[in-house]
């Protein structure tokens, strides 16, 4: 529905509204139409990020926002609408008000008042600590297909991951197939970064000489954006990455032809790959050396580089 | 000779940074020779400058918050502007390794040197004067504090000018912001600035504890301390516990960047993810420390204008006792991403939580007191709404990010920047602008204007909502923080939106100034001669405005809470213990230079260290540890005010006590 309005008034272009980066578009007078147009824009665009999951932790996620909100909005609104209230009805020339100049104390609203946020947040907290446990990042995703692994490593500024299992590793590129859980073991070359899938859910900390782990799955076929969302400098916002979620079908075929179009990542490409960059392209290789993922996690190879080499 | 100094370092082929100070320096030059030709320097140093009054100390720092406003807000303004630019393929105008630099000042600058700053200033004004007291418990001690604070803010500014500021957000993780990422300067700056002007809120932390512990007016104990005083304890409390581990973590960063040390390296041991602990160990508490006495504004403001008492004043206090523990123990949820395992994110959360329990009580306790109210709607009172309504909205998203598996994808997003200027705005700037206005006629004598506050007020209050709602729409679209400029087109109309709100707060501030002016200007027809303007309750507005250095003719004695209002209804007994006791002569501290000379020598010192100047940072370090030593032998440091001159001063201003 959000969509169709924005569709209404041209602010999507037909198909899905997905900005992959670079992607330009024809805005026309909208800066003109700002007012009318910003909202739908608004509601529109939450077509793009974590209000439009397509993954069963993006989905819990979500779920949890809209629950969480809506049970606070029960007591945030009246709180805001009594404030005004009791502030334009008390107010000194109302001579209907009764003033009450000593009333400073009532056992029974004090009683109401610790209640409300205590059993509110009594709720929230259970929640907290059951979806905690539901969603922590290194639990495995229910499912009946085995996980894939995939080898995450954060250079400057760009996205290594490789495929341990199928032997062959991209950068800024992740592909991955429909309907399988994703098992990501994820390092640091140098500095902190965050691997974020907006629309697959959680984020989790890359960082030098550290392995974390997360695990995601699509759902849908499709393109997501991904991006670093730990400040790493100043090729810090190019660090973006597509994700590509195919069929397990087409996924096969993938690694087939990334495989025969070769390119090995040895010691001696993963040092010349580490070197800082900035806004790259996708690259991909069809060899990779298998322990070059345990290495850098021990923090053996950590680059280093000034602002100023870097830039 | 001059370490890494050198002309080189002067960015002169950056014509933002050189139209910047040329503009800064005009405006210092004509200040300072205004000051000259008009001759008031001698004035400025012995009235001001060398004052060790905590009225005139807590003035000072409300002026320098208000001009680093104005810096920090300017790095605001080039922000939204570039973020406004910088979509699709535009670049903007700020190229990365000085947005990098404007978005690092900004979060440095607004949160030491105008929240805490302002702060500071609000509670050394009005705590000594709610408690019925001549004094804090060590005047030159408040002195050297203030000026320690504005050493951390000459540093900071001269990285405008001289090198770099830091490049590395306003918490400067390991590694990025270790030597091997981050060679420059910048990082020297932030950390010795903050090292230097840390010290002086310690140290005034350390005062205004001691003197709400030890030192009220006779009667005054703790179940009758006005509502400011008790947010003011729990926020020196806190300061006294948090500001060492500051202090130890900067420390500890130094230790890397200058002795090749490895607490936080990448290498032989080091963790970077200790220092994102400690800092936030620190990081926490310091929200509270800066919004604490900001509820604690709201409570005297809702009370005093209300006409009643402050609604369940024993459920105020616990709540802020509460939330002073509770805040030493949520530190973890600034880094739920960090992969600390389900039990531990699942505590940290809950307890982050349960803060939102006392929270609410004091909102649930503010609108009871208004409930029943004879309600007059001053600017403060403006000011107290406005956060109200803005802040309950700031505290659900806290609680929404507090869940963990939320925060999963909220972390770092502009969703979490729009919560944090929900709750710093709504709660800290709301708050100190609410007690500016309330307590100026205090400290001044007159009233600022009322129209042109509440001016103020709707520019911030709109221009909050313009600026920051489009920020929790774009976190849940998927946009970062820190990102210097975005591919994605469809975020630009709400960067504008956002741009358009930053212009709306630019408003406010500058009609802040206007405020100030006109009510200068006008001032005779705004005089506050009775020394309660605002039918208070209590008992700062038992003595004239602006108060005399010894505050207090004969201190108050106090028999019960809100003292001065009960003796006003007739209902409770006189202030005046002894009314017909003869006035007698008393001693207040003597003003010095002390604070003035010590920070002198400690920006030398600061400015050496940065740029490894070893002999000058020696020469500095002396001469700070010399000032202290010579005041510490210094003998007649006490000024007899005689009883004559405290008469002569009762009589002009026509009152004895209430």
């Amino acid at each position: 529905m959000p969509a169709k309005i924005a569709r209404l008034f041209k602010i999507l272009p037909p198909g899905r509204g997905i900005c992959a980066a670079g992607e330009t578009e024809q805005y026309g007078s909208m800066t003109a139409k700002l007012a009318l147009v910003a909202p739908c824009v608004m509601l529109a665009s939450c077509s793009e990020g974590v209000l439009d999951p397509h993954g069963p932790v993006g989905l819990s996620e979500r779920l949890i926002l809209g629950d969480a909100t809506a049970v606070m909005l029960a007591v945030v609104v009246p709180v805001i609408v009594l404030t005004l209230v009791f502030a334009w009805w008390f107010r000194a020339d109302n001579r209907l008000a009764q003033y009450r100049p000593d009333w400073e104390y009532s056992g029974r609203i004090e009683l109401i008042v610790w209640a409300i946020p205590a059993l509110l947040i009594a709720f929230l907290g259970g929640m907290a600590w059951i979806t905690s446990h539901d969603l922590d990042p290194p639990k495995p995703l229910a499912s009946k297909e085995a996980p894939l692994e995939i080898e995450v490593v954060s250079l400057d500024w760009r996205w290594l991951f490789i495929y341990p299992g199928q032997g062959i590793a991209t950068v800024n590129q992740l592909i991955v197939p429909v309907g399988v859980p994703i098992h990501f073991r994820l390092t640091s070359t140098s500095v902190m970064n965050s691997f974020f899938i907006p629309q697959l859910g959680s984020q989790i900390y890359t960082m030098p000489g550290m392995t974390t782990q997360l695990n995601l799955e699509a759902d849908q076929a499709g393109t997501y954006d991904g991006l670093s969302a730990q400040f790493s400098g100043d090729g810090f916002s190019d660090m973006h990455f597509t994700v590509v979620a195919t069929s397990p079908g087409q996924f096969r075929q993938w690694l087939g032809e990334t495989r025969a179009r070769g390119g090995a990542l040895d010691r001696a490409a993963y040092s010349d790959l580490s070197k800082p960059s900035h806004a790259v392209e996708s690259l991909s290789f069809g060899q990779v050396d298998p322990q070059l993922f345990g290495t850098v996690a021990s923090g053996a190879i950590a680059t280093r580089w000034s602002p100023e080499e870097a830039r | 000779m001059f370490g890494r100094l050198s002309w080189a370092v002067i960015p002169f082929d950056q014509p933002i940074i050189m139209i910047t100070v040329a503009v800064i320096g005009t405006v210092l030059g004509s200040v300072l020779g205004l000051v000259t030709i008009k001759g008031w320097w001698p004035y400025l140093w012995r009235e001001w400058i060398t004052s060790v009054d905590h009225k005139r100390i807590g003035v000072m720092y409300m002026m320098l918050a208000l001009v680093m406003l104005v810096r920090g807000f300017a790095d605001a303004m080039m922000m939204r502007t570039q973020l406004a630019l910088a979509a699709g393929h535009a670049a903007g105008y700020l190229p990365p390794e000085h947005y990098d630099q404007v978005f690092s000042a900004h979060g440095t600058i607004m949160i030491f040197f105008v929240a805490m700053t302002f702060v500071v200033g609000l509670m050394n004004f009005a705590v000594p004067l709610q408690l019925g007291v001549r004094d804090v418990a060590f005047p030159v001690l408040n002195s050297v504090s203030f000026w320690l604070t504005a050493t951390g803010v000459l540093l900071v500014n001269l990285s405008l000018f001289v090198g770099e500021f830091a490049r590395t957000g306003w918490l400067a993780y390991p590694p990025l912001s270790e030597l091997a990422y981050s060679p420059g300067v910048g990082v020297d700056y932030y950390l010795w600035a903050l090292q230097i002007s840390g010290l002086g809120t310690l140290l005034s932390g350390i005062n205004l504890t001691t003197t709400i512990l030890k030192i009220r007016a006779p009667g005054m104990g703790y179940a009758r301390m006005p509502v400011f005083c008790w947010t003011a304890l729990a926020s020196n409390l806190l300061i006294v516990a948090a500001f060492p581990v500051l202090t130890a973590t900067f420390a500890m960063l130094l230790l890397d960047r200058y002795a090749d040390f490895h607490f936080f390296t990448n290498d032989h041991g080091g963790n970077p993810m200790m220092y994102v602990s400690l800092i936030w160990i620190w990081g926490h508490p310091e929200v509270y420390i800066l919004i604490l006495p900001a509820f604690g504004v709201f409570s005297e403001v809702v009370a005093t204008f209300s006409g009643k008492p402050l609604f369940g004043y024993r459920s105020m206090v616990m709540a802020t006792m509460a939330i002073c523990v509770l805040s030493f123990v949520v530190w973890l949820h600034h880094f739920f991403t960090m992969g600390a395992g389900a039990d531990v994110n699942a505590f940290f959360g809950v307890m982050t939580m349960i803060i939102a329990v006392p929270t609410g009580v004091k909102i649930f306790n503010w609108l009871f007191t208004l409930y029943g109210g004879r309600i007059r709607f001053t600017v403060p009172v403006y000011w107290t709404l406005g956060f109200i309504v803005t802040f309950v909205i700031g505290g659900m998203t806290g609680v929404l990010m507090a869940i963990p598996p939320a925060d999963f994808v909220l972390h770092n997003s502009l969703f979490l920047i729009a919560h944090f200027h929900n709750v710093a705005i709504g709660g800290v700037v709301f708050g100190v602008m609410a007690g500016y206005n309330y307590w100026f006629p205090k400290a001044f004598g007159f009233k600022l204007h009322e129209g042109l506050g509440k001016a103020v007020f709707w520019c911030w209050f709109i221009g909050f909502y313009l600026a920051f709602m489009p920020l929790y729409a774009l976190g849940l679209m998927g946009a970062t923080r820190r990102m210097q400029h975005y591919s994605n087109l469809h975020w630009q109309p709400l960067m504008l939106v956002a741009f358009a709100g930053a212009v709306l707060i630019l408003f406010g501030i500058g009609l802040t100034g206007v405020q100030l002016a006109v009510s200068i200007r006008t001032r005779a027809r705004n005089r506050d001669l009775t020394g309660d303007p605002w039918n208070g309750r209590t008992l700062e507005w038992s003595t004239p405005s602006p108060p005399p250095v010894w505050n207090f003719t004969q201190l108050p004695d106090v028999t019960r809470a809100d003292a001065y209002w009960a003796a006003k209804q007739g209902t409770g007994p006189s202030l005046a213990g002894r009314p017909d006791s003869p006035v007698e002569a008393l001693e207040v501290p003597r003003n010095t230079p002390v604070g003035i000379f010590v920070a002198f020598f400690a920006t030398i010192l600061g400015f050496a260290l940065i740029w490894r100047i070893e002999w000058l940072a020696v020469a500095g370090l002396i001469g700070a540890v010399a000032v202290g030593l010579w005041q510490a032998w210094q003998k007649n440091r006490e000024l007899i005010i005689s009883a004559e001159q405290i008469s002569e001063f009762d009589r002009l201003n026509m009152r004895g006590p209430a």
